[in-house]
């Protein structure tokens, strides 16, 4: 592990003065190469160093320290066990420093010690040195029957307390605890323990006995599955998972999402508040604007900021903010307000230049204000003068937006244009590749079908009749063909540059143009594509060239846009740009892994300069059939604000439908052109690192050609100076760009934030969903940098890193076998170990490297939502789904053990969707959805429900359908059944489970964190 | 003399040829007393109406550096059916079996001095018009531009092949044989392309066929794949129609500055189109032009109009930013054109200079026209178009395509080189001599294009030395063999052979100046002349001349455009010497010496002197100085004609009289290639200056004797009048320093 983290920031790979315990751990050093060999490929099997258990290497025998800690989880007991009762014990809820979250809750962070516990009854001996010992049993697992007997009675009735009533009990609140609660904690800490007793320290040594039998019993799920996470993963799978700890026990997702959903869904969340922390993403709320920007268009990975940087070095939670500037609004949520300042433009801070927000504070009767950012006292100007009321504040406080909103927007003045000229509407450029592969698989024709009705639905500037923005068409193979859709004209005019190494665009006049007038023309044109290439044997293409020749004309027409390039294969004909297959397996699980992911120099580089300066925003479909260079491909979209979207072997009947979706929502998109975007914050603090789908040309400036409502941009803050709790920390992003309609506006978002100097308060006020974005993509960076086994090491590290924080500063002293999970963070390890088994971060020379550099780059421009769903796909069960209800049916947990032979099931993750069909499911339920007998009848390659007329059928496809209205990608359903071939990429999405590919389950997981945050401790 | 005018005029007639000197002196020194050079005219393709061509091919000599052909003045024995040349004796082929004295073939006769064959060999090359057509022109001419090219298309031969290319900032090729959407390919007006590049990127190269490699494709390969090139009658409507909707190049041209015109660039692609595909077959690039060249290789000017465009004051002053490179550029795709037998026709229409004398060789070296005026919308452009596809008595086109002219003399003869519209093929046959006048070095000269008024100025040496004699009553050779493709694209060859006696300059002196040819001399004195001035200092060459012509009386010439740029610039300059060097003697003369025609009511039409005093009130004077035609109506008449007396019926003759000069410039305006601008002025009208720029300025505000009298117009010009002239030559020529 390198000594530079991934992260930018060198703290979080430094050594902690703070916590000076895990600093070898940590940082580099011979200890470190664990969480490598963890999800990776199985290693030759070596005996451990005896003695220190954190040094162990091998998967094998980490597994067992593993275990042997949680082991230990249950000899704590007496004062944890009173906790699931409902008494919590004092001396943790004491030690929590604010009283902020009822007491249970503090409870249910520490993952319960008994639920672990009551599975491993009967041992007592100190754990440490039982490592090297307790090896033996584990190689051998003991028969399976002898498990059974020892299964405390909870396990057999898992969802006896069901995990979502909220009722009686405080514990009900927090589902995990609940659960250890209900039966096994009971079984394991409250009474003698019903297995036989503790055989002592030499216990383990006896593989033969008892105790240890039961013991390797329950164990057998996850040893196996280290193993089998390789090659025979699915045999494993099939293994008795019913012998493993109780799932149910350990924080689930779905739980928290529901629970929010609970307490916090259809309700108005105002924001009125410094430091509010908001509902999850995955809550339905409604959002008021009392002067901070709405959750929807900024998050924050905490609320309340450390006051200095030494808390923040020693918690290592990194501060962050992820902007979505144009996330859309509900409907029910009032629209942005625009403020026109005339000719003057914006009020602005004099020193920091700060835009007009509602943290200036106006003195002097009004004739003055002084900036919340930058303290500096300036002037109001006299147009904008206004006297205050006895509360100082301005009169015209409700009139203004700016002086009450956390978001508005500006309309800028020519002095924030390009050439102080007003902008020209913007255009869109339609760039087909018309080579062989895209005309034989009918894609041509369908795009051009597809377009005569797109083109009506361009998005138009609010209370507009038709879209200002304009359109242009280009087709290509080894050459480019330019087309005059003038509306004068009768026919088109085609105009062919072959000069690929110097790329122009041909003409002015005709080629961007208004569909409304042109239609005739373009139709013509449309008509005509499919029919002039149609016996084209071009199989060649260019690249770099088509999008040079975009920005070419946007440069000649003086206006910003978009590019939507359909491309069919990697560009080999000779032209500038011209790339070459480097896809090299072996390079995978080596250190030049990275040159994977890096995208070829020169040429792209300087493209995505010029792209950004002319404000050119590249979306590329991409219909390869093999390798194409995605890495290198998609560096101009992912630099541009621009999409990019694959579909792999394109075929019109499985693929088509599903393409024109995304086409469809990407045409339509709300979109501002020709961005850039500038985070200010007050004093103490600053944006120091940024994430997304832009180009930077210094260190404060974000631009981006085209900015829509998908694209996230992470922002990293760092400390400069202490933060005072008195006013926080507040922070400006302020977005210029064009609008739609060709009018140049700044769009401003406002947030204030609490400052403490109690970590505690950090802890509360933490949001998963966007830490776990933040470390999505600053580990999607660093892989770019680093191979990729250190940066899996950086990411547990520091998962374990800031779970230790929590423990040391802000939870009751208590045993160090008990794992204590913040409240806030307490399903991060779930995120974190789907984060790291996540395709571009799993070393794996089954995964495409296309597929692996494509997620890489969508994840980088992605928001909240969609990190979000991407990590933790959501499994809703069909089979018992109530037709006649409104209610949305329940998401369980992404796990096979959550699959049943009889069930049904739908998975999506906003990338890709799934109906999973058990191999014993109801044939009339097959019969409703598919209009066949039985599921043999089905048809190979289905990726749309039938429409059928019956009540469940309706009700699915409703579902369906209103899944993919919500995303921001189309997803092409696929339809597998249980124990197909294809059910092996469903499985891949049970990310609770071990990898397909590598990496561990989430037990596995928590365990290894857990012995990592022991060893930090000690 | 009588009897030497009417050889001449017989001569010429039969063959086209006029020598400067009839009889040749006999050895090189008295040659080069003589100061004119042995020298002719030749007019390879000189309407010949009463000469039918022959079906078969000619007869060769088989000495490899000889292969004169048959001719007259071989000797022939009919008996053994031998002929000789250059002492070979060569068997007559099978074909000639039944030859005898009474029965002998057409090229054994001397009327057939000149004679035509049709080569068979070899597939028919169809003509090929590539229309290169700028667009930044103002909405008005492009519009007559076009009707002009549109009409153009109907008087194409159907089986010709047109193709188009049209620019502004940037180039395009269009296609023409697509349905539906109308294609092109578009080029960068910025970039200088290789030939291989443009074929590539027009998609012209296909991958080589195996086992064919190193063929170049035949014509009829070539025209299936070419779509730019397509038969008349396959897309005249297509083409039409897109002709019809050309545009005016639609980026937009900012104040002050001139529109981008890729002149350089759409020429290159023009070239290296015809080049890839059609090598060695006969066709026209015809560049219609706006404006100068102003961005790209090849470009003339900035496009700042602050900047003027190159005078001669800046040639002089060595100020000519782009001259070189541009002129460089324009030859060397002028010699790549020539090579392929490609002509190219340059169509000047602007009020400005549009960079011709920079672009001149284009047309000098592959035999194109070169036509200016001031709009596309005028008469002089429109008929002149429309006659470069004016037909023969055949119905031919008066063009020929691809000529090579080869001389060949006899052995006390070398040709020192050859001036007209043609490039050397560096041909270093045995009579080629090391003395280079005009474009020597060769025997061989590739003449592109060619018309029936298409003349070649060739200037031999006699290398015969003093010592060794010609024998008495011995005759020098010349064979002029011209290989072209006749316009209904018929491979032919024609043959010119004369001979001239050899005249012993010391004992007949009287007899060689008696052979003189003054009006030949003349106009091969001043194509010389115009060859150097084309290459040297303006004032270098004038010196030269009048060293050379101080015998000659060239006081008309000395004054002419050709000679002079003052007052002209560098694109006239360029565009008279052009015309200068192509035209035949008639016509030749009429530039050096402007004809005036004076109409009076006191006798017929008489020609004058082109003097200032043949200005005189109560004339109407009618000069054709070649390229203008001036109708010049004299106060008086100018005063009747505005009263309208010519209204009135009792004055009908003076309507006649009025009518009378337009009719003959009506004549000659039919006839003219390219027309004259047609000027019609009167007294003090500010046109009259063309006129009193080419008289004598016998009378002059300086010579007051005649000022305010009324024996003509006094012009105000300090040069010096004939008269002066002549007083000067004349005591130069008694002067012993002559």
């Amino acid at each position: 592990m390198s000594q530079q983290g991934y992260v930018a920031a060198p703290p979080y790979s430094q050594a902690q003065p703070g916590m000076g315990a895990y600093q070898g751990g940590f940082g580099s050093g011979p200890t470190q190469p664990l969480y490598g060999h963890y999800g990776g490929p199985p290693q030759a099997f070596s005996a451990p160093p005896a003695g220190k258990m954190h040094l162990i290497v091998l998967n094998r025998t980490f597994f067992l320290s593993a275990i042997t800690v949680v082991m230990i989880f249950s000899y704590p007991a007496p004062p944890a066990v009173s906790a699931p009762y409902g008494q919590p014990p004092h001396s943790l809820y004491n030690s929590m420093a604010s009283p902020g979250p009822p007491p249970t809750q503090q409870l249910t962070n520490q993952m319960s010690s008994m639920n672990l516990g009551s599975h491993v009854q009967g041992l007592q001996s100190p754990p440490p040195p039982v490592s090297s010992v307790v090896q033996q049993p584990f190689q051998t697992p003991p028969p399976l029957t002898m498990a059974p007997p020892q299964m405390p009675p909870g396990l057999q009735s898992p969802h006896m307390s069901p995990l979502m009533s909220p009722p009686q009990s405080p514990p009900a609140s927090m589902p995990m605890a609940s659960q250890s609660m209900a039966g096994t904690s009971m079984a394991g800490m409250g009474g003698p323990f019903p297995g036989p007793p503790p055989p002592g320290p030499g216990g383990f040594q006896q593989p033969g006995l008892g105790s240890a039998g039961q013991f390797g019993g329950y164990m057998a799920g996850p040893q196996q599955n280290m193993p089998g996470a390789f090659p025979g993963a699915p045999s494993a799978m099939a293994g008795p998972p019913q012998k493993k700890l109780d799932p149910d026990s350990i924080p689930s997702i779905t739980h928290v999402i529901e629970d929010d959903q609970v307490k916090q869904g259809g309700q108005v969340f105002t924001t009125n508040i410094r430091g509010q922390v908001p509902p999850l993403v995955t809550t339905d709320f409604t959002v008021t604007d009392q002067g901070n920007a709405s959750p929807r268009f900024i998050r924050c990975t905490t609320y309340s900021l450390p006051c200095t940087a030494d808390l923040a070095k020693q918690c290592q939670v990194p501060l962050a903010a992820i902007i979505k500037p144009f996330a859309s609004l509900p409907k029910n949520e009032t629209p942005l307000y625009v403020v026109n300042h005339g000719d003057t433009g914006p009020v602005r801070c004099n020193r920091c230049k700060a835009y007009m927000c509602p943290y200036m504070q106006f003195i002097d009767g009004g004739r003055r204000y002084q900036c919340g950012f930058c303290n500096c006292v300036n002037e109001v100007p006299v147009f904008y003068f206004q006297h205050l009321d006895h509360m100082g504040r301005r009169v015209d406080f409700y009139e203004r937006p700016e002086l009450s909103l956390g978001s508005y927007e500006f309309v800028a003045t020519l002095d924030y244009c390009k050439n102080n000229k007003p902008p020209n509407s913007p255009a869109y450029i339609f760039m087909i590749d018309v080579s062989y592969n895209n005309i034989k698989s009918g894609l041509v024709k369908l795009i051009c079908d597809e377009l005569k009705t797109l083109l009506e639905k361009l998005p138009r500037e609010e209370g507009m009749e038709t879209s200002a923005i304009k359109v242009g068409f280009v087709t290509y193979n080894k050459v480019l063909h330019f087309y005059n859709v003038k509306s004068a004209l009768a026919q088109p005019q085609m105009m062919v540059v072959s000069d690929t190494a110097e790329m122009f665009v041909p003409l002015l006049d005709g080629f961007l143009v208004n569909y409304q007038d042109s239609r005739a023309v373009i139709y013509n044109l449309l008509d005509q594509i499919p029919d002039m290439f149609a016996d084209t044997a071009e199989s060649e293409t260019v690249f770099a060239p088509v999008i040079q020749a975009g920005v070419e004309a946007f440069k000649a027409a003086e206006c910003s846009g978009k590019l939507f390039i359909f491309h069919s294969s990697m560009p080999t004909a000779e032209a500038p740009g011209k790339l070459k297959n480097r896809d090299d397996k072996k390079l995978v699980n080596t250190d030049k892994e990275k040159t994977l992911f890096q995208p070829q120099k020169g040429v792209y580089e300087q493209l995505s300069k010029d792209c950004v300066a002319s404000g050119c925003c590249v979306d590329l479909f991409l219909f390869p059939s093999q390798y194409t260079d995605i890495a290198t491909m998609a560096d101009v979209p992912s630099h541009t604000g621009g999409s990019v979207y694959k579909y792999s072997n394109f075929q019109i009947e499985t693929d088509g439908e599903h393409f024109l979706r995304d086409l469809r929502k990407d045409v339509q998109k709300s979109i501002g052109f020709d961005a850039i975007m500038r985070v200010r914050t007050s004093t103490g603090f600053r944006a120091t690192d940024f994430f997304g789908g832009m180009y930077m040309n210094n260190t404060t400036d974000v631009e981006m050609a085209a900015v829509d409502c998908d694209n996230g941009v992470t922002v990293e803050f760092k400390h400069d100076d202490t933060l005072s709790e008195e006013t926080g920390a507040l922070m400006q992003c302020a977005l210029l760009y064009t609008t739609i309609g060709g009018q140049r506006r700044l769009r401003i978002h406002n947030l204030s934030l609490n400052c403490s100097s109690q970590l505690s308060e950090l802890y509360k006020s933490c949001e998963t969903d966007s830490l776990i974005n933040f470390f999505a993509k600053s580990a999607y960076r660093a892989i770019l940098n680093q191979p990729l086994k250190n940066v899996r090491e950086i990411l547990v590290n520091q998962t374990a890193h800031m779970l230790a924080c929590y423990r040391k500063n802000c939870a009751s002293p208590s045993a160090a076998s008990q794992l204590i999970l913040p409240d806030a963070m307490k399903v991060f390890p779930v995120y974190m170990n789907s984060l790291m088994k996540t395709a571009p971060l799993v070393g794996s020379t089954e995964l495409s490297t296309d597929d692996r550099a494509h997620q890489r780059l969508s994840v980088m421009a992605m928001g909240v939502e969609d990190t979000q769903l991407l990590l933790y796909p959501r499994l809703i069960p069909l089979h018992n789904i109530d037709v006649n209800s409104e209610k949305p049916a329940t998401p369980v947990r992404c796990s096979e053990e959550r699959l049943t032979d009889s069930g049904i099931f739908l998975l999506e993750n906003g990338q890709s969707m799934f109906l999973w069909l058990g191999q014993a499911s109801s044939p009339d339920f097959i019969q409703s959805l598919f209009n066949v007998p039985s599921l043999a009848h089905l048809q190979g390659h289905m990726c749309a429900l039938p429409e059928l007329d019956n009540p469940l059928s309706r009700k699915v496809r409703s579902i369906i359908s209103g899944l993919l209205e919500k995303r921001s990608n189309s997803m092409k359903l696929q339809i597998v059944r249980q124990k197909d071939k294809p059910e092996m990429l469903f499985r891949q999405f049970l990310v609770e489970d071990k990898g397909l590919h590598g990496g561990a389950s989430y037990m596995d997981f928590l365990c290894y964190v857990h012995r990592e945050i022991r060893q930090l401790l000690t | 003399m009588a009897t030497y005018q009417e050889f001449i005029q017989q001569n010429e007639d039969r063959d086209g040829v006029r020598f400067s000197w009839n009889l040749w002196p006999s050895s090189r020194l008295e040659a080069t007393r003589l100061v004119v050079p042995v020298s002719c005219l030749f007019t390879p393709l000189k309407e010949r109406p009463n000469l039918p061509p022959v079906q078969y091919e000619p007869v060769l000599c088989s000495r490899a550096n000889c292969k004169a052909v048959l001719n007259p003045l071989c000797q022939v024995d009919f008996r053994a059916k031998i002929w000789s040349c250059c002492y070979l004796k060569h068997i007559f082929p099978p074909s000639y079996a039944g030859i005898s004295d009474v029965n002998q073939p057409a090229e054994l006769m001397p009327q057939f001095s000149t004679i035509e064959y049709i080569v068979q060999r070899g597939p028919a090359a169809p003509l090929i018009f590539l229309y290169v057509v700028d667009t930044c022109l103002e909405e008005e001419d492009l519009q007559a531009l076009k009707e002009s090219l549109q009409m153009s298309l109907s008087l194409l031969p159907p089986n010709a092949l047109v193709g188009l290319i049209t620019f502004g900032r940037m180039v395009q090729v269009h296609e023409l044989s697509c349905e539906g959407i109308a294609k092109s390919y578009v080029f960068r007006g910025t970039k200088d392309l290789t030939a291989k590049q443009i074929q590539e990127m027009l998609g012209l190269t296909k991958p080589a066929v195996t086992g064919q490699q190193g063929r170049p494709l035949a014509p009829q390969d070539a025209a299936a794949t070419c779509k730019f090139l397509q038969p008349v009658h396959r897309v005249d409507m297509n083409l039409t129609d897109l002709l019809g909707e050309l545009q005016r190049d639609p980026w937009p041209v900012p104040q002050g500055k001139r529109p981008l015109r890729s002149t350089g660039v759409a020429l290159s692609v023009a070239v290296g189109l015809l080049e890839g595909t059609f090598p060695n077959t006969g066709a026209r690039v015809m560049l219609f032009i706006g404006g100068p060249p102003t961005q790209g290789p090849g470009m003339v000017v900035g496009d700042e109009l602050k900047t003027p465009i190159r005078s001669w004051h800046d040639i002089q002053k060595d100020n000519a930013r782009h001259l070189k490179k541009a002129t460089k550029y324009y030859e060397a795709l002028a010699n790549r054109s020539a090579t392929n037998g490609h002509s190219i026709d340059i169509y000047a229409c602007a009020l400005d200079q549009t960079g011709l004398l920079e672009m001149k060789c284009l047309s000098n070296l592959t035999g194109g026209h070169i036509v200016m005026g001031d709009s596309f919308n005028t008469s002089l452009f429109k008929q002149t178009f429309q006659r470069v596809f004016s037909k023969d008595y055949n119905g031919d086109f008066r063009m020929a395509f691809g000529g090579v002219l080869e001389v060949k003399t006899s052995r006390e003869l070398k040709v020192c080189g050859a001036i007209g519209p043609c490039v050397s093929l560096n041909s270093k046959a045995p009579c080629v001599s090391e003395n280079e006048l005009g474009t020597g070095g060769t025997s061989q000269w590739k003449v592109c294009g060619l018309n029936p008024s298409t003349t070649l100025g060739i200037y031999f040496e006699v290398v015969n030395q003093h010592n060794a004699p010609v024998p008495q009553g011995g005759r020098g050779a010349v064979q002029f063999v011209t290989q072209y493709q006749h316009s209904n694209t018929q491979r032919r060859i024609r043959v010119t052979t004369i001979a001239r006696n050899w005249a012993d300059a010391q004992s007949q002196i009287q007899h060689i100046e008696s052979s003189f040819d003054q009006e030949a001399a003349a106009v091969l004195m001043a194509r010389l002349g115009v060859f150097r001035a084309e290459s040297e200092e303006g004032p270098d060459v004038l010196r030269w001349l009048d060293r050379q012509l101080i015998r000659l009386f060239m006081f008309h010439l000395r004054r002419s455009p050709f000679l002079q740029v003052f007052n002209n610039s560098p694109d006239e300059s360029s565009y008279y010497r052009h015309h200068f060097v192509r035209q035949d003697l008639t016509q030749s003369l009429i530039m050096i010496q402007p004809i005036l025609y004076s109409y009076s009511f006191y006798g017929p039409p008489e020609p004058v002197l082109l003097d200032s005093s043949s200005i005189l009130p109560d004339r109407i004077l009618l000069m054709d100085t070649f390229f203008q035609l001036v109708i010049y109506h004299g106060e008086t008449i100018a005063q009747w004609r505005k009263a309208g007396y010519q209204e009135m019926a009792e004055y009908e003759n003076f309507k006649q009289l009025l009518q009378a000069p337009l009719d003959d410039a009506q004549e000659i305006l039919q006839t003219r290639f390219p027309m004259p601008r047609y000027i019609d002025t009167e007294h003090g009208g500010s046109q009259a200056r063309f006129l009193l720029s080419k008289v004598n300025p016998s009378q002059t505000h300086n010579n007051l004797y005649a000022w305010g009298q009324e024996t003509g117009a006094p012009i105000l010009t300090d040069d010096v009048s004939l008269q002066v002239f002549m007083d000067h030559l004349k005591k130069l020529a008694v002067s012993s320093s002559a």
